[in-house]
């Protein structure tokens, strides 16, 4: 059981697309900018007609920790959480997995996978290296 | 210099800072306002507008009804946490420019170690005013990111990354803040200096950024100021301290604490956007300002501060630190009240009321000729000025 799963009206489909193990960005139905987090309305151009894009869930660490203190009971020791850059330039803050704090290096590749959070099927994407210390 | 705002802030006020007040959070605003408008020999009755934060319990009308206050003509409210901590002061300024009130109280009191603590784990929105610019549960919460210590890591291990920046790095600046705080009697560390291995040898709390010492305390207390016009703090009973411009700050893609989003996570975009509004519109430079008073909730945020108000240029604040010229006797004295991570956390407010008492020359660490200081809460800020 992850805590803090509170999809509000503008990210229902986020969510949603996670149980469906897709990792979805607003794409701008008028001028094609993608965003996250969710929100109404294009930044650049005010339309708020959008559609929910596939991204590639491929990336790089962008920043990355270990929390130490306090400790989270729903959590394995030592998880890590990061902030990953995905090809497509959309940053998501997520787990970093399969690999330990002494061998995470900013800018190494990852990928996305999903796992299950509760028993109604929420999902949560994580991510894993891809390359050398990983799979891929 | 551009003529700039006609407000003043006359008088300060304060409780006690503890790690239990044993009264309720009412009571330490109550307190700090009283003491607040001694200071300056006004009375309730004179006051006609306040303001505090959002994420403050306490009512406006709970306080007007407490300290007999005959009416308000001016109530807000800022938003962004002590990030917004400074736009009290862009509130009250405004409020008294503009004529929607004369006098105005800006105050924060909170029982943030007794009661609510923001250090432990926050697992949902509850007890989260929206609309404060917290954006962070959602996207955060869920993969276990859950304090503030673990949100401010991310940036500030970004930075680590860029600049070579180090945890001894950062551990230099809660060892200058607590060297202040040690000669401070109001300070929770007075007497208690810190030691870098002191630092060195405290626990992780996310590793490998911050440890137990780069975190800012968990504080009790009550902090109050009072804001009028140039022409009403003749009569005060002290020397004010003018508010030489007071600004927020919201750029493109910025948040609250989970400031992932935006380009640069090296840099400190709402900070550089203050930094812009305060120095244009004053016409003053990092070369004017005497005393930084800049929000310190975790170490390194002190390093996104003096790059992005040109104190060094980016990436070169850990050797600016370390050479010394944020200790008392440098170039540039780093909040003399010891700061958050020294005096106490009372979400920013208590380094807004060192800052008139350097102004003051009150300070129980005072700085030679003072005319300027600024006040940097990142997503707010201020350059207090002589009257």
């Amino acid at each position: 059981m992850r805590p803090g799963l509170q999809p509000s009206r503008d990210s229902a489909f986020f969510w949603q697309g996670l149980r469906d193990e897709k990792l979805l960005c607003q794409s701008c139905d008028h001028c094609g900018r993608l965003r996250h987090p969710p929100r109404p309305m294009c930044p650049d151009c005010g339309a708020l007609q959008w559609s929910a894009r596939p991204l590639s869930g491929r990336g790089r660490v962008h920043a990355w920790i270990k929390p130490v203190h306090p400790l989270l009971p729903m959590f394995e020791e030592g998880f890590l959480v990061a902030l990953v850059e995905l090809d497509e330039g959309i940053r998501l803050l997520s787990n970093l997995c399969e690999i330990s704090a002494a061998d995470v290096r900013n800018e190494m590749p990852v990928e996305v996978f999903f796992i299950e959070v509760d028993a109604e099927g929420a999902k949560v994407h994580q991510f894993r290296p891809i390359g050398e210390l990983g799979h891929g | 210099m551009a003529d700039g705002s006609s407000s003043v802030i006359v008088g300060i006020g304060q409780t006690e800072f503890s790690k239990n007040s044993g009264r309720s959070e009412l009571q330490l605003a109550c307190e700090a306002i009283r003491a607040a408008l001694d200071d300056c020999g006004l009375a309730p009755a004179d006051v006609d507008g306040m303001t505090t934060f959002t994420l403050d319990s306490s009512d406006d009308v709970d306080i007007v009804r407490s300290l007999g206050i005959e009416n308000l003509r001016f109530s807000s409210r800022v938003p962004h946490g002590g990030g917004g901590s400074t736009g009290t002061l862009a509130h009250a300024m405004a409020a008294v420019d503009s004529g929607l009130a004369e006098v105005v109280v800006c105050w924060r009191a909170m029982n943030e170690r007794s009661e609510a603590r923001f250090g432990t784990a926050q697992l949902s929105d509850a007890g989260h005013a929206r609309g404060s610019g917290t954006g962070f549960i959602e996207w955060s919460v869920p993969f276990g990111a859950v304090t503030p210590a673990a949100w401010t890591a991310i940036g500030a291990q970004r930075y680590m990354h860029v600049y070579g920046a180090t945890n001894e790095d950062f551990g230099r600046v809660a060892v200058t803040l607590r060297k202040a705080a040690a000669t401070n009697p109001a300070a929770f560390f007075y007497q208690r200096p810190l030691s870098l291995e002191e630092h060195q040898a405290s626990r992780w709390i996310a590793e490998p950024v911050f440890r137990l010492f780069d975190c800012c305390q968990e504080s009790d207390g009550g902090v109050a100021f009072v804001v009028t016009s140039r022409e009403r703090a003749r009569d005060c009973r002290m020397p004010g301290a003018r508010i030489l411009h007071a600004t927020q700050a919201v750029p493109f893609d910025t948040e609250v604490v989970t400031n992932f989003y935006h380009a640069d996570l090296t840099r400190f975009d709402s900070g550089i956007a203050c930094a812009a509004e305060l120095y244009g519109r004053t016409g003053l430079g990092p070369e004017d300002i005497q005393v930084a008073m800049l929000y310190d909730h975790f170490s390194m945020a002190v390093f996104w501060h003096l790059e992005a108000f040109g104190f060094c240029g980016p990436g070169e604040a850990p050797d600016f630190i370390r050479e010394g010229h944020c200790e008392l006797d440098g170039r540039l004295p780093l909040s003399p009240n010891g700061g958050l991570i020294g005096e106490a956390y009372i979400h920013g407010m208590n380094n807004i009321t060192e800052a008139v008492r350097q102004i003051r020359g009150t300070a129980a660490n005072p700085i030679d000729s003072v005319d300027h200081v600024l006040v940097s809460s990142g997503m707010s800020g201020a350059i207090l000025g002589r009257l």
